[in-house]
């Protein structure tokens, strides 16, 4: 019984998961905003912010790709929700590197940058992955979708691309310690692989097992109980 | 402080020599602009009194020290770990005392060499550039004495060619010796008139102190026109050898590392440019400079070698 006027907004409802995954795709910014205040950059702290800006950028975009294997598998439908968002959030910190790139290091110098962008390999597959990122972005929206029709769906397969070239990308660029890049690259591999028709089909039917079954029933029961406590909680506070 | 036997007291003829010699490297040597870039640090007793007169090149006026800290807290010692900034904090408890260096191979004097022999030539502060092959830079002032003065005292035979350079094998100290992926001991090497030429050293303090472990101490090698891999650090033994030595870095990926590992803007790394650096302290990006701005001092001894087949 409360005496608050009800008013009708037509508010998009956010489950709880996907205001997770917000919070968490922006908190790697926040903390690079707070270290670079507290120049916590380390000595070279332009490479470190490339680093780390993309590194984030990397580990969206396999956060991006996983979110259709894991419905396939699981039946986690919720995060089909956010891989648009996850996808986006790459783009945003491939920006923010790229920008970094071109103004904090190379300080928008052209000759420069063209030395080290167009003949240099490491760098020039970056640049191409970055223009896929940004066609998959522009093209992401709700009105993209409806004017490509089935020609947006094989688009976006080129992300599927943009993963490799980013892990090449990143195999060119280290001195000689690959095995770290060399294992984001599995992981896309098998990202990429549970898409293969024929594996896609014997991977659902993961979802369908006991043992999928039984943990999802768990889940569910801990959500109940966790509603529960609330509610008493709440009780509580009115008497 | 040590007092100064009379026999170190660097001779007239060489002290003004030494300042032609800084000059010649275009190192504005006045003691003021030392110690404002130092900003005060102690032990930078330079006794060169007033402003020299010197004729700097504009890329040298101006071109501050690296502060102590980011010289010793950013370093590639892969023997302690690849973490440029935790070297440092793993090396601290490293060794460096009683130490030996064996110097032999193709010489007349076999020797070994402790700590106090080396304190025995002359000790000079030189003030280098420094120029990783990752494409960032650094300006330090060593502490040491050219490397010319001990291949002297050992005689090499006419039949030396090059000078090959080995770290210490100790992976209880230095856990990244464990990792199979190089063929520890570091090994470096240079040709026997680039081991002979003024300008290589071999450093046994920093910024007037004595080299911290992450830096290579108790002694290493800095030759100011090689890429940073070539300064070879924590040495015990000096060869002369007549065939071409193959380091570390050769052996690991010799399509992108070579022997000369000349600093030059026009020979890339297979993978990315080298023309320009990033100097650390500073943002935006330095052209590299040929041969790192030693290019008067040692471009003749490589007259008519194709500096991008030999790299």
């Amino acid at each position: 019984m409360s005496s608050v006027k009800m008013v009708n907004i037509s508010f998009p409802r956010f489950t709880k998961f996907q205001i997770l995954v917000h919070i968490g795709a922006l908190l790697p910014l926040l903390l690079l905003i707070v270290d670079w205040s507290r120049d916590n950059l380390t000595f070279n702290p332009i490479q470190a912010l490339e680093l780390r800006t993309g590194k984030y950028a990397l580990v969206l975009l396999i956060l991006s790709l996983a979110c259709t294997p894991l419905n396939t598998l699981f039946g986690f439908r919720q995060a089909l929700k956010v891989r648009r968002p996850l996808g986006l959030y790459a783009f945003l910190y491939a920006s923010i590197h790229f920008a970094i790139f071109i103004g904090l290091d190379y300080q928008f110098d052209w000759n420069l940058l063209k030395e080290a962008i167009f003949e240099k390999q490491y760098a020039l597959v970056g640049f191409v992955a970055g223009l896929v990122l940004l066609s998959l972005a522009i093209t992401s929206t709700r009105g993209w979708m409806k004017r490509l029709g089935r020609t947006w769906t094989k688009l976006h397969k080129f992300v599927y691309l943009a993963g490799i070239l980013v892990i090449v990308h990143y195999v060119w660029l280290v001195k000689s310690d690959i095995q770290i890049p060399l294992m984001y690259g599995a992981v896309v591999l098998i990202l990429l692989i549970l898409r293969i028709p024929y594996i896609r089909r014997h991977a659902s039917r993961v979802k369908q097992s006991r043992f999928v079954a039984a943990t999802k029933r768990s889940f569910r029961f801990m959500g109940q109980r966790s509603q529960a406590i609330r509610n008493s909680i709440s009780h509580q506070e009115t008497t | 402080m040590k007092k100064i036997h009379s026999s170190e007291i660097t001779p007239e003829s060489l002290y003004l020599s030494r300042r032609d010699f800084l000059k010649g490297m275009g190192i504005v040597s006045a003691s003021a602009m030392l110690l404002a870039a130092c900003g005060g640090q102690p032990g930078t007793q330079t006794d060169i009194p007033e402003k020299a007169n010197v004729s700097a090149t504009p890329e040298e006026v101006g071109e501050p020290l690296t502060p102590y800290d980011a010289v010793t807290n950013y370093n590639n010692y892969y023997e302690f770990t690849i973490d440029k900034e935790d070297v440092a904090r793993k090396a601290k408890d490293f060794s460096t005392s009683p130490w030996e260096i064996e110097v032999g191979g193709l010489v007349k004097n076999p020797k070994v060499y402790d700590l106090d022999d080396l304190m025995k030539f002359s000790q000079q502060e030189r003030i280098y550039r420094l120029r990783c092959v990752e494409a960032w830079s650094m300006v330090i002032p060593w502490m040491g004495f050219p490397l010319a003065e001990l291949l002297n005292e050992v005689e090499p035979t006419s039949d030396a060619k090059y000078v090959r350079f080995e770290t210490i094998y100790d992976p209880d100290q230095m856990p990244g010796q464990k990792n199979q992926g190089y063929q520890w001991p570091y090994i470096e090497g240079l040709r026997l008139d680039e081991a002979m030429h003024d300008l290589t050293m071999l450093a046994t303090g920093l910024y007037g102190k004595p080299l911290p472990p992450q830096v290579g101490a108790p002694v290493r090698l800095v030759v100011p026109w090689k890429y940073g891999f070539k300064n070879i650090k924590a040495i015990v033994k000096i060869d002369l050898v007549d065939e071409m030595p193959t380091s570390l870095w050769m052996a690991a990926a010799p399509n992108a590392y070579g022997f000369y590992a000349n600093v030059n803007p026009e020979v890339d790394h297979p993978r990315w440019s080298q023309s320009s650096e990033r100097r650390i302290g500073e943002s935006g990006r330095r052209k590299t400079l040929m041969l790192n701005g030693y290019e008067e001092e040692v471009a003749h001894l490589y007259a008519g070698m194709d500096l991008s087949k030999n790299f």
